[in-house]
């Protein structure tokens, strides 16, 4: 532990440990995050119950948190009114080529920037940044026009190629991580005379794994989430991802929130598995302050 | 130093070589995914056209028309409603929670991931679930402030709380910025507090005169962050105001009070097909974005301290 963590000293709540009120402040304390996280967690549970209850005890007033009668009807109503595997297996190959995108290729880019003297890569560097500042809308419509000529529109293409264009954010990223590795680990392999790729392959991937899985849980969940971009280039029920489908769905089955909080519960639990267990990597991400 | 003379012997025309070739698709995306369309936007903002209808040069008829738009006006007045409030409210919230999080607590991996977890809710489950509990009449939102003998509006038919609902949903992912700030407290060196406990400051002065000042570079470059997220916010306000009458058309809240900047363009560009009015109307917003920027960053003098040490 630090000396922060031990000396709590925040708001300036300083413990006397051990001392004669020491208990009521630790309550106090846990009160204080245990509310703090309720806040937070609390709309899930509703999230939750909402799906089990039977749909006269969802329009009850005033709710109540707990179904007196627990059902799976609407998980089931769910799978069925709408083509939700079909709608699942969509985000899933999206989801899955992002990622492979992100990890081919924005390393690449980034040990460019990071570990290779060239003249032009501080205007690459400057180009990258420039990039992650640009709101999206001012290329939209020309990007869309340019898939629509093509004959793009209306397939998954244009969700996915960006990805293997390299993504500003990760190249930001993994270029960051990157610095921190010694030159004399790739300088060592030069002089064992390794081409730059085999160097790149066998040497500097392997050291970057901590900033390419953080790429990848997070480029997994933008792309898992996404909803503009679908929206757009999607227009055939198909190829809908979760996002779209379950947005139609609102609109054709009027508002049914039992099916409708079953299908968000559907939806939501792979991006929370995916952060559960690459947690450490997303709090890793947060703390380089790039990511969100 | 070896590594530095190994690496200048090397001929400048392979270093090159070896550095475009590594960056080539990042340098072929930056050309066809973001050069060539600011260039096109550009173009596209002076002509009248659409999907089916090819670009017709009408100089500023676009911006002109902006002007006399009231809708143009609203869905800009809506933004930046939510911006100046919602980042200010966002910064403070986070404020206060890492504060929570930083004190002496066993636990401290679950507190924190409970506190980002909605962070990672997909957009449109996220506004389906707010939508369900901002309901006036069956919804905890209001059941909750009921206990506290607290008004409970009508959240998302009230055009005077559509925008606020918009905002309360968009703070509910606030974890992200929490725990920047959480490791931002992290590193404000202890002997400070300690020094000022000696001259015997209370916890609002040592928060005003040490805490604030340390971690004002994270609140500048989270300020700009929150900004730009905010000025561009589409999906939260486009699920919360959908009517289930219109099928995938959006209805845009009462009174056109979710009415976001990034709606309306969205709807001039692939509802009403005026494509050019749309492109004219994402360089106003790239502006605004960019004047809003400049200006905290000068003001940034005024508030933000370096620790030069």
């Amino acid at each position: 532990m630090t000396t922060a963590e031990l000396s709590g000293a925040t708001l300036g709540e300083r413990v006397p440990v051990g001392g004669r009120f020491g208990w009521l402040m630790t309550i106090y304390r846990y009160a204080l995050v245990i509310l703090l996280a309720a806040v937070f967690v609390f709309p899930f549970v509703v999230m939750l119950t909402t799906a089990f209850k039977v749909s006269d005890e969802i329009f009850m007033a005033p709710p109540e948190l707990l179904p007196r009668t627990w059902t799976l009807e609407h998980f089931y109503n769910a799978l069925t009114q709408i083509p939700f595997f079909r709608f699942l297996t969509n985000t899933i190959v999206i989801a899955g080529l992002s990622v492979l995108g992100t990890v081919l290729v924005s390393p690449l880019v980034a040990y460019s920037l990071a570990k290779l003297r060239w003249r032009g890569r501080n205007l690459l560097f400057i180009m990258v940044l420039a990039t992650m500042m640009l709101p999206p809308q001012v290329t939209l419509i020309p990007i869309y026009m340019m898939w629509n000529k093509v004959g793009a529109t209306g397939t998954i293409l244009p969700l996915i190629i960006p990805a293997f264009l390299g993504t500003p954010f990760f190249i930001f990223l993994i270029r960051q991580f990157l610095l921190s590795v010694p030159d004399e680990l790739i300088e060592a392999a030069k002089v064992d005379g390794a081409s730059e790729f085999r160097i790149y392959w066998s040497i500097v991937l392997p050291i970057a794994r901590p900033a390419l899985i953080t790429s990848a849980v997070f480029q997994f969940v933008w792309a898992w989430t996404d909803f503009l971009y679908p929206l757009i280039y999607l227009n055939d029920e198909e190829s809908y991802t979760l996002s779209i489908g379950l947005y139609s769905f609102l609109g054709q089955h009027g508002v049914q929130w039992g099916p409708l909080m079953a299908a968000c519960v559907l939806f939501t639990l792979p991006a929370f598995l995916i952060f559960l267990v690459f947690q450490r990597y997303f709090i890793g991400g947060i703390a380089t302050g790039a990511l969100k | 130093m070896a590594d530095t003379r190994s690496s200048k012997s090397e001929p400048n025309g392979r270093a090159l070589f070896k550095g475009l070739a590594f960056a080539s698709p990042f340098i072929i995306g930056f050309l066809v995914l973001y050069a060539w369309p600011i260039l096109a936007s550009g173009y596209y903002s002076l002509t009248d056209f659409s999907l089916f209808k090819a670009p017709r040069w009408v100089g500023l008829a676009n911006y002109e028309r902006m002007i006399a738009d009231a809708k143009f006006w609203k869905s800009l007045y809506n933004t930046l409603f939510f911006t100046f409030v919602g980042v200010p409210v966002d910064i403070a919230i986070s404020i206060f929670g890492a504060h929570v999080l930083n004190q002496k607590l066993r636990g401290q991996p679950l507190w924190r991931a409970l506190v980002y977890l909605p962070s990672i809710v997909p957009a449109v489950a996220a506004g389906f679930l707010w939508r369900w509990l901002l309901n006036a009449q069956y919804g905890f939102v209001n059941e909750i402030l009921r206990w506290f003998h607290l008004p409970q509006p009508n959240w998302l038919l009230d055009a005077s709380w559509g925008g606020i609902s918009v905002i309360v949903l968009m703070l509910w992912t606030v974890g992200g910025t929490m725990l920047i700030y959480l490791a931002a407290l992290k590193n404000v060196p202890q002997e400070l507090y300690e020094a000022a406990e000696l001259d015997g400051a209370g916890p609002l002065r040592r928060f005003w005169h040490i805490t604030w000042p340390m971690i004002s570079p994270v609140t500048l470059f989270q300020v700009i962050v929150l900004l730009i997220a905010f000025l561009q916010v589409f999906t939260q306000p486009f699920v919360l105001s959908k009517d289930p009458g219109l099928g995938t058309q959006t209805a845009t809240g009462p009174g056109d009070s979710m009415l976001s900047y990034s709606i309306y363009l969205f709807q001039n560009g692939f509802t009403f097909l005026k494509m050019g009015y749309a492109s004219a109307m994402a360089w106003v917003l790239l502006f605004v974005t960019l004047g809003i920027t400049l200006l905290i960053l000068w003001s940034a003098k005024k508030w933000v301290f370096y620790d030069n040490r």
